[in-house]
């Protein structure tokens, strides 16, 4: 079933000349207009869109929490895409711009927002332009009333993508995240009540109010209602974007859409929902569970942002484990200590396993340090790295076993290992050789 | 077993971490929003940041648009460009420096005019993005026009392994494109058309990709034989 990607690459779609004039867009935006907000947003609601960012709330939900009155209230668009693995949004800002601007401006009425910004991340060059030239249009046409709606480009943050690290990047600070509470839809940007959705979300606003609520809950499971876009990527023949409806089984999207694992491979794990979410091996028990929140969540895993990484047989579990911790330590923001001092010290951990110094007990220990990141920091970023690791050591142990004892065998018994200043940490100023205790000046 | 003390290898001054202990001027006041007296600001820059800064409640969330704009002009957030922002935003250099030196995208140092990110987060490692990104380097690593790094995921993972070439996104990369993209940028040309992903019809619908479909020859299969499982 296709909603967000129905007809996506018909030339000029970018342009109200076809966006609106061929295809009707704009039209649910008027008629939402001559609606109460507060039937919009009982329209969103009975959708029962959930947040297609990575934490799946509740959309509806999340806008009814915006107090009612004067103040000024505003709308961000999460378009911070940095999750590895996902890449709908790209496509979607890049193709079809005006549906975002019309879904946003309806979000905006059904709140009573009267300013809105789309946070799109520094990197996406291209599709920012693409959208300010959007926005540019549907302003000159006076489409989207007195709403004042700009584009703020970042610089290069996977964190920002945190609601909260977001509206502090967005108010022109450093982009760490908030104590919550109090929530973004009490106190957000500049200390407003905001309302933030991803772009996916967003861009489902018209189509719900076209389709009515009631008959859009009706795509997709009971809890997970509507189309998906699922990012497909790693070890498999035709990675891409493709619009799901929810609930149909994990292997119709990796094997029949994206074309499974390269010929005489097979599949090791796969990430559900980009590199945050726990791993679930490739075998048909979990290959077969329907594509929906709730049954990745009962696997112990998430659907996050929809992004399915795979890895097949043929790479070891301990590189990707590597790649992943070394992702969140370069990405940690630093404010909080669990998440900065434990992704830095899981990397530590990660590469002793290569380089052969690692025992079975590191294993023991790089779990306990996942289990004291989660859920004692601000944000979830050191979570998002402790519970892929976790599931990994989990699912493949004798692995890291092996991998642990072939390093160890590699390195001849009592052969110098070097215990600091491995890796990217090293920088650029030479080591001392050890010659012996007296060299190091007593600097122990 | 207790650690060896003589084993724990140290930099020269004695640190495990290079740079913790720089000393600080401790004697040196702190800078001040600078005198737009003293202080030229280019007239078009000055134009742009005061038109972000009309955009939002908080004239402050324009930080990050006029450092871009800055760094477009100087080519990174050299202490100029910092203090012209300043100037123009009514802030301290030494607030600006707190968010440049936050986001990956500005420039602390001098670096060269086009950047050239090579992704090499999990799903392009996958693909081998590791063995482009070394042979990035060896075309383009020297190149003072160009600013070569590894970078996070860059949002292209279904063009993997992919680069980011002045914000014009090309993949799936192969290790003789680098040299093409060194040359196409000092020729100030389109960078690899054939590859930009702007060009790219939505997953169902492209063609299947040009490549060898015999998985000997195929990107994940290079390293990955038994003996060389190593490619990440």
């Amino acid at each position: 079933m296709q909603l967000l990607y129905d007809g996506i690459d018909q030339p000029g779609l970018n342009t109200l000349a076809v966006y609106r004039d061929k295809r009707g867009g704009y039209e649910m935006l008027t008629r939402a207009l001559g609606m109460e907000p507060a039937d919009v947003l009982a329209e969103l609601q009975a959708s029962g869109v959930r947040g297609r960012g990575g934490a799946g709330f509740a959309m509806g939900t999340k806008a009814s929490f915006l107090p009612k009155g004067d103040m000024d209230k505003y709308v961000v668009c999460n378009a911070d895409e940095s999750e590895p693995g996902t890449f709908k949004d790209r496509e979607l800002m890049q193709k079809n711009p005006h549906l975002l601007v019309e879904g946003l401006t309806i979000a905006a009425y059904a709140v009573g927002a009267n300013k809105a910004f789309i946070f799109i991340r520094g990197e996406y060059e291209l599709q920012t332009s693409i959208l300010e030239a959007a926005v540019a249009e549907a302003k000159a046409e006076n489409l989207i009333g007195g709403l004042d709606l700009w584009v703020h480009r970042g610089a290069g943050a996977y964190i920002c993508g945190e609601e909260t690290a977001l509206l502090d990047a967005l108010e022109g600070k450093r982009g760490n995240p908030r104590l919550k509470p109090p929530f973004p839809a009490v106190q957000g940007l500049y200390r407003g009540p905001t309302l933030i959705n991803n772009v996916e979300t967003l861009m489902n606003a018209p189509i719900i109010l076209r389709m009515g609520g009631g008959e859009f809950a009706k795509i997709g499971t009971e809890r997970s209602t509507g189309t998906k876009v699922v990012s497909v990527s790693g070890c498999v023949q035709r990675p891409g974007n493709y619009e799901v409806e929810l609930g149909i089984p994990s292997r119709e999207i990796i094997f029949g859409l994206a074309g499974g694992p390269d010929e005489g491979r097979s599949i090791k794990f796969w990430f559900p929902g980009g590199s945050s979410a726990p791993v679930l091996p490739g075998t048909d028990e979990f290959l077969d569970l329907p594509y929906d929140f709730e049954s990745m969540a009962k696997a112990g895993s998430m659907l996050g942002s929809g992004a399915i990484i795979v890895v097949d047989d043929s790479v070891p579990v301990v590189d990707v484990a590597l790649k992943t911790a070394k992702f969140y330590r370069h990405e940690s923001c630093g404010k909080c200590t669990p998440c900065r001092e434990g992704t830095n010290w899981t990397v530590k951990m990660l590469e002793r396993i290569d380089s052969g110094e690692a025992t079975p007990m590191d294993l023991d220990i790089m779990a306990s340090v996942c289990e004291h990141i989660i859920g004692n920091c601000l944000c979830v970023l050191g979570d998002a790295m402790a519970m892929p690791i976790g599931s990994m050591i989990k699912h493949f142990r004798p692995e890291f076993e092996a991998h642990i004892e072939a390093a160890r065998e590699r390195v001849a018994p009592g052969a110098y290992v070097a215990q600091v200043n491995r890796g990217d940490h090293a920088g650029q100023t030479a080591v001392l050789e050890p010659t012996g205790a007296g060299a190091t000046g007593g600097l122990h | 077993m207790s650690i060896d003390p003589t084993r724990i290898r140290r930099f020269q001054h004695g640190s495990r971490v290079p740079g913790w202990d720089d000393a600080v001027d401790l004697t040196k006041s702190p800078a001040v929003v600078p005198d737009p007296a003293t202080t030229p600001v280019p007239a078009e820059l000055r134009a742009e940041i005061e038109d972000y800064m009309g955009r939002y409640p908080d004239f402050r969330s324009a930080a990050i648009p006029a450092l871009h704009a800055a760094q477009r002009l100087h080519g990174w957030c050299s202490p100029t460009a910092l203090e012209q922002v300043a100037c123009v935003m009514r802030l301290t250099p030494g607030y600006l420096t707190a968010v440049a030196t936050f986001y990956d995208m500005f420039e602390t140092e001098p670096k060269g005019d086009v950047y050239v990110y090579v992704c090499t987060n999990i799903s392009c490692s996958l693909r081998g993005a590791d063995k482009i990104y070394e042979a990035m380097v060896a075309a383009g690593g020297d190149d003072p026009a160009l600013n070569v790094r590894s970078f996070e995921c860059l949002g292209a993972c279904d063009i993997a392994p992919m680069a980011s070439v002045g914000g014009e996104y090309v993949g799936p990369l192969v290790e003789e494109d680098c040299a093409q993209i060194v040359a196409d940028v000092k020729a100030g040309r389109p960078v690899l058309e054939a590859k930009q992903l702007r060009r790219l019809t939505a997953a169902g619908t492209r063609q299947p990709p040009p490549v060898d479909p015999n998985p000997a020859s195929g990107p994940t299969a290079s390293g990955n034989d038994v003996e060389g499982q190593k490619d990440m």
